[in-house]
């Protein structure tokens, strides 16, 4: 292996070289960064400027750069050196623009400056070049794995095989279809949104069974899911009983829904005779075949009510508390059954609130032309029978009525067929692990009903998001769950209609082809698709702890029987939170570890208490509070010039080894911006800002034992178009530092 | 009841939406009301119904003919226009009130004295006599359609802006006695009798 | 020749000696300034007014209508109807938008038409004077003649219902209309840009059947144009004018308020601003004297 060399290139364009002493920098990358090479450059980032850099590459050997310009959110083609090892340190936005104008504020801007090279020569010191997953010949799989053969599961299962892999799909009955199948017709997908339509799973079962890249498993469940993206080992087992095994590069989970059961509403009539729910009245249409729909009892239907949002949408924690958002729709096009075997059928359709998206309002239309009534209302009471009553409020008249029908269909909401409650799991498997006897019956009962049975250490399903459905990065990032390369289509995610299934499954199927790429490439899955960092652990300083297996939020380690972590590096989705977890700092990436950030922490050249200028740490989140913090430069928002700011992976991904390095060194405060956490998190990779705020909130007894003030530490709450915020955030914090006085561990370091 | 409305009530039975969609002035759009209630709030006459439009539609669909047809709501409209331009569902909501009135003064069961219900009556009456509206007439037969007594005492309060009237120019005393015509009032009331006639037909007002 | 012509349907309110006479007067006189021809509808009758429906009901209402029409046709071929009054306007273009989708409504029209002779081909545009004025001349035109602008007289533009909705001025929004205080703008007066009553409801008809609900509404328009200190009122519809004007004596009687805001026609503003007497501008056709505009007229 060839010598380092280290090489720092400092721009002075964008008024760079206007306002800094560039002289002055490079000799502090020189004799201070250690830097063998440094340059400066009048417009870094033009042709001339890289061809530099490059030369440098080619010619001198340099393998480790700093780059000291604009953001590392900027310039990122120009600035792409894929041979050598980068970092890049922030004048522009983090400097030049924030800095308040003026000479009066000459001396803090050039000491910002210095120290951010400083930092950057620190961190490239500590650099490794990514090489990419060591173990990537072992996942070099691309097939794609899908569960449940409904339309979300033909659908992905096709999308995947004309893109031109091979797809595996897996039904548990004996026939595909699944809910679609027992439909008499669909609402319409498109222009004019008038009629109901043929449901089309007839052609698209066909094109499943006469596609040679799709492999096809009915009368079949998944017995046990082992692996990572890439390398998925499946067991699938035959309703005889029979064992196959496939090997997949990643799977897509399309298990569906379940009607909610009617008989848990007896007082709307759930049970009793002349109730049906949508798809009671799917099978009686059925058999109708476009003539006249008869009841049970073989009379023909002469009235009908459609009770909507019947168990749902309940406000008081008996029922289903969501809406499903088909069932408006689903009901127009049934009562439309009705209107168009025979005008003359009384149709109600009794709402609360008529829900139709997409281009429903044209369908919704289309039944009032037809002459079905649209009845604003909330049933209180339905008693089935020979001749059924709705007993209702009329909410436009302000009036208990009722009304008679010869049939009722209630609509009841989607029950999301997601496997495993996890929380669940967790409790029985702890448990069943220490001896007791009834959780083990208990676990063996819940992995009958698990969709993938995976043999993770965190549980034989994905997690579930609101509601029992399975897992989402809901308000980013829909496709994406916690288990890499696992993707969840269709209304087991969240409730939804056939369009919006199908189209869901296409989505998810491309997600699984993008992982079984990067997977064999090496790299990482989204959010840092490109990256070939990879975690790895000094194993001999290990303590057993098992907190970066506990707290990875992608299930990503498992662990061996020592109890030591095992990386699935194609799990992993190189957070680092798993690096902010380890007490004894054993994990690290390439290019990313306690010490690329810490030593960027110690570099900076911290005042006396005399000099009366604080240093303040930020470690900012790089998917939102660092490019709110360049925003806040572009907008010439300015802010304190006593605040160094660090960008990091993910809050999660902050050791405390951070924060207390910089408290011991004299900093007097440090600040930490992530993503929203909780129920409505924002943050990337789901838990890291949580866990980061939860480790936080241990650290005030260390505080205290050093003798510091509990709020020189913040942690807070940035989204990317906070820019104003944050330079608020920034300029208060400061003054509330101002007003704390200088650290008394100043002069200790 | 009159007989017209014995007659509409044994021919609909209890499809009171269907009578309204054959024999009301674009009756037939009431079915497309998506009950938002934009046309309540916006009508300038909001305070003074019992039954806003959206709740008009709603009563119809709900079969209640009867309170729908005497209730004075309809009677209240300006004819501002105002709901037709906002209803999302674009329901031409004004001209369906105006049809429920004529529809239920001509059955006879709108409400009795209903003030508009009598102007609009007297300013048909005026504009068919001579095909052009005589504005004298019209507001003296207004101002004494209760009688001579409330009449005067009206017309008493008024009498200044009568006044001002005629000196501005704009209120023509001689008009007592005939004022603007059409020339060919004959053919005019031809036109009438004839589209009169059509419609009775058309709406089962005559035999 | 003039160079533009039209079919003029006055209305019955526009007649000598009848409620909007003034309207008539300044029409006239803008008319003759920005050289425009209005021919008159021979023998035409009442439109039927909104207040029609209830006696007089759809098809009668759509034929007198068509009567109008097709006696354009016959006299006064391929000129467009041109209209004053906001009734007159909106009756006949509700029924020619009725007869032109309406095929049966079309054929019982003319059976009815046939009575009196006469037949309806389908061929009128039915106009507003103000679309005239918008469409076929522009602001430019309109600014053109004007010779005493209307400096520093501050004009709340009460646009009303009937010429805003449901039919309005093209490109005008129904909740904001923009041309009466671009009318203002161009003859150098101030517009009252915000306006809240601008385009609410003075009771029309019901001003005399429901006399209490209307003038809660007129008192309405008027305190709203006090309140932003305009000197007077302007407006294109003849029952507007009349409502707002006459009913103020009757709303300080009735409580004791001072109102006494003149209201005016666009059309008068522009006979003014082009240099007409008051006269010739129908100033002395108004209950509550416009003594500003006098005194520019006079000037």
């Amino acid at each position: 292996m060839a010598d380092n060399k280290f090489a720092a290139y400092i721009c002075s364009g964008c008024g760079l070289g206007d306002k800094l002493d560039v002289g002055s920098l490079e000799k502090i990358a020189q004799k201070e960064g250690k830097m063998t090479v440094v340059k400066n450059h009048p417009f870094l980032c033009s042709a001339s400027g890289v061809q530099m850099i490059k030369d440098d590459i080619a010619n001198e050997g340099v393998t480790h750069l700093c780059i000291a310009a604009c953001s590392r959110r900027a310039k990122t083609e120009a600035f792409n050196f894929p041979t050598a090892a980068v970092s890049r340190t922030n004048l522009r936005e983090g400097v030049l623009w924030v800095v308040a104008e003026g000479s009066d504020h000459d001396e803090v801007r050039q000491e910002m400056a210095e120290d951010y090279v400083r930092m950057g020569c620190a961190e490239v010191k500590k650099m490794k070049l990514p090489e990419g997953n060591p173990n990537r010949d072992q996942a070099q799989n691309k097939r794609i794995l899908v569960v449940g053969g409904g339309m979300s599961g033909m659908t992905a299962a096709l999308a995947a095989a004309e893109a031109g892999y091979e797809a595996v799909l897996v039904e548990k009955t004996g026939a595909l279809g699944g809910f679609a199948a027992n439909l008499w017709k669909r609402v319409p997908f498109s222009s004019p949104y008038a009629e109901p339509q043929a449901t089309g799973v007839e052609e698209m079962v066909a094109k499943v069974t006469g596609n040679t890249r799709i492999k096809l498993h009915l009368n079949t469940t998944v017995a046990e899911t082992g692996g990572a993206p890439g390398r998925f080992t499946v067991k699938l087992a035959r309703e005889s009983g029979a064992v196959s095994d496939e090997t997949v590069g990643a799977i897509v989970q399309a298990s569906g829904f379940t009607p909610y059961d009617m008989a848990k509403l007896p007082e709307l009539g759930g049970g009793q005779a002349n109730v049906v729910d949508q798809a009671g009245l799917e099978a009686l249409a059925k058999t109708a075949n476009g003539g006249a729909i008869k009841r049970a009892d073989g009379k023909i239907v002469t009235s009908v009510v459609f009770v909507q949002c019947a168990g749902q949408r309940d406000d008081t924690g008996t029922h289903l508390s969501y809406c499903s958002g088909h069932c408006c729709a689903t009901s127009i096009k049934q009562a439309m059954y009705f209107k168009d075997a025979n005008p003359d059928v009384d149709t109600v359709v009794m709402y609360t609130d008529l829900r139709v998206p997409g281009m429903g309002e044209d369908f919704y239309r289309s039944a009032q032309q037809k002459g079905v009534i649209f009845t604003k209302g909330k049933a209180s009471k339905v008693t089935g029978g020979d001749s059924c009553k709705v007993e209702f409020s009329d909410l436009i008249l302000d009036e208990q009525t009722s009304v008679d029908a010869d049939l009722v269909v209630l609509a009841t909401g989607q029950v999301a067929n997601a496997g495993v409650n996890l929380d669940a799991w967790t409790e029985v498997n702890t448990a069943a692990e220490g001896g007791n006897e009834e959780a083990k019956v208990k676990r063996s009962g819940m992995k009958t009903i698990s969709v993938l049975n995976l043999n993770y250490r965190q549980g034989p399903d994905m997690p579930q998001f609101k509601h029992g459905f399975a897992d989402s990065h809901f308000i980013c990032f829909p496709y994406e769950t916690r288990r890499t390369g696992i993707y969840a289509a269709g209304p087991t995610r969240r409730p939804m209609d056939m369009l919006q299934a199908t189209e869901d499954a296409t989505g998810a199927a491309m997600k699984a082809i993008q992982a079984v790429e990067n997977a064999a490439q090496g790299r990482a899955a989204h959010p840092r698709a490109w990256d070939l960092s990879f975690p790895s652990a000094r194993l001999e300083g290990c303590t057993q702890c098992k907190r970066c297996t506990v707290e990875c939020p992608f299930g990503a380690i498992d662990e061996d029987e020592k109890r030591f972590p095992v990386f699935n590096e194609q799990r992993c989705r190189r957070c680092g939170t798993c690096m902010g977890a380890c007490p004894v700092r054993v994990i690290s990436f390439e290019n990313y570890s306690c010490d690329t950030v810490g030593s960027q922490i110690k570099a900076v050249n911290v005042p006396d208490e005399d000099e009366e200028k604080p240093r303040i740490l930020i470690l900012a989140c790089e998917n939102d509070a660092y490019p709110a913090l360049d925003m806040a430069g572009v907008q010439r928002l300015s802010y304190s010039a006593y605040v160094r700011a660090i960008p990091v992976r993910c809050l999660g991904s902050v050791n405390t080894i951070w924060i207390t390095d910089a408290l011991n060194g004299g900093y007097d405060g440090v600040m930490m911006m992530g993503c929203k956490k909780g129920d409505d998190y924002q943050c990337h990779f789901v838990k890291g800002s949580e866990m980061a705020h939860y480790r936080m909130s241990k650290i005030g007894d260390t505080l205290k034992q050093m003798g510091i003030e509990p709020e020189r530490v913040v942690t807070e709450e940035v989204a990317i178009t906070d820019n104003a915020r944050v330079a608020k955030l920034i300029n208060d914090y400061a003054a509330q530092i101002n007003d704390l006085g200088p650290s008394p561990m100043k002069g200790f370091g | 009841m009159s007989d017209l409305n014995t007659q509409a009530v044994a021919r609909y039975k209890n499809n009171f939406l269907r009578e309204v969609e054959e024999r009301v002035e674009e009756g037939d759009m009431v079915k497309m009301c998506m009950q938002c209630g934009v046309c309540a709030g916006s009508c300038p006459l909001g305070p003074h119904w019992q039954h806003s439009p959206q709740k008009i539609f709603m009563m119809i669909r709900a079969g209640k003919r009867e309170e729908v047809l005497t209730s004075d709501s309809m009677w209240m409209c300006t004819s501002c226009y105002n709901c037709i331009v906002r209803c999302p569902r674009q329901l031409p909501i004004t001209h369906i009130m105006h049809g429920l009135a004529n529809y239920a003064h001509r059955l006879g069961i709108a409400p009795k004295g209903q003030p508009t219900r009598e102007f609009a009556k007297t300013f048909w009456n005026n504009l068919i006599k001579k095909g052009r509206v005589n504005e004298l007439t019209l507001t003296l037969a207004h101002y004494f359609a209760n009688g001579i007594g409330p009449g005067i005492q009206i017309a008493l309060n008024m009498q200044k802006i009568g006044l001002g009237m005629v000196l501005a120019g704009r209120l023509n005393p001689m008009e007592i006695f005939g004022g603007h015509s059409v020339k060919d009032l004959n053919g005019f009331h031809a036109v009438l009798a004839k589209a009169k006639e059509i419609e009775d037909r058309k709406k089962g007002f005559s035999a | 020749m003039a160079k533009k012509e039209y079919a003029f349907y006055p209305g019955c309110s526009s007649q000598a000696k009848s409620s909007a006479a003034n309207y008539l007067t300044s029409v006239n006189t803008m008319c003759d300034k920005l050289d425009i021809k209005l021919t008159e509808i021979p023998d035409w009758n009442c439109c039927g007014a909104s207040i029609g429906y209830a006696e007089g009901g759809e098809l009668p209402r759509l034929a007198i209508n068509a009567r109008n029409f097709a006696l354009a046709e016959q006299h006064l071929p391929g000129k467009d109807i041109v209209a004053t009054c906001a009734a007159c306007w909106l009756g006949a273009r509700e029924t020619k938008e009725r007869l032109d989708h309406t095929s049966q409504l079309m054929k019982e029209t003319n059976e009815a038409l046939a009575a009196a002779g006469l037949k309806y081909e389908g061929k009128v545009n039915i106009r507003h004077m103000v679309e005239v004025l918008i469409e076929d001349l522009g602001y430019d035109a309109i600014k053109a003649p004007v010779v005493k602008p209307l400096e520093g007289l501050k004009i709340a533009g009460y646009v009303g219902c009937q010429t805003n909705r449901p039919f309005g001025i093209d490109g005008e929004s129904f909740e904001n209309p923009k041309y009466l205080d671009k009318f203002i703008e161009v003859l150098g007066g101030e517009p009252i840009e915000k306006y809240e009553q601008k385009v609410a409801c003075c009771g029309g008809a019901l001003a005399f059947s429901e006399p209490e609900k209307s003038q809660k509404q007129i008192r309405d328009i008027v305190e709203s144009a006090l309140d932003h200190q305009a000197e007077l009122i302007v407006t294109p519809c003849p029952l507007c004018q009349a409502n707002v004007e006459v009913y103020q004596s009757e709303i300080n009687r009735k409580n004791g308020t001072k109102f006494a805001v003149p209201v005016v026609y666009y059309s008068q503003l522009m006979a003014v601003a082009y240099g007409s007497s008051a006269k010739d501008a129908g100033l002395n056709g108004q209950l509550i004297r416009t003594e500003a505009l006098e005194k520019i007229a006079n000037r």
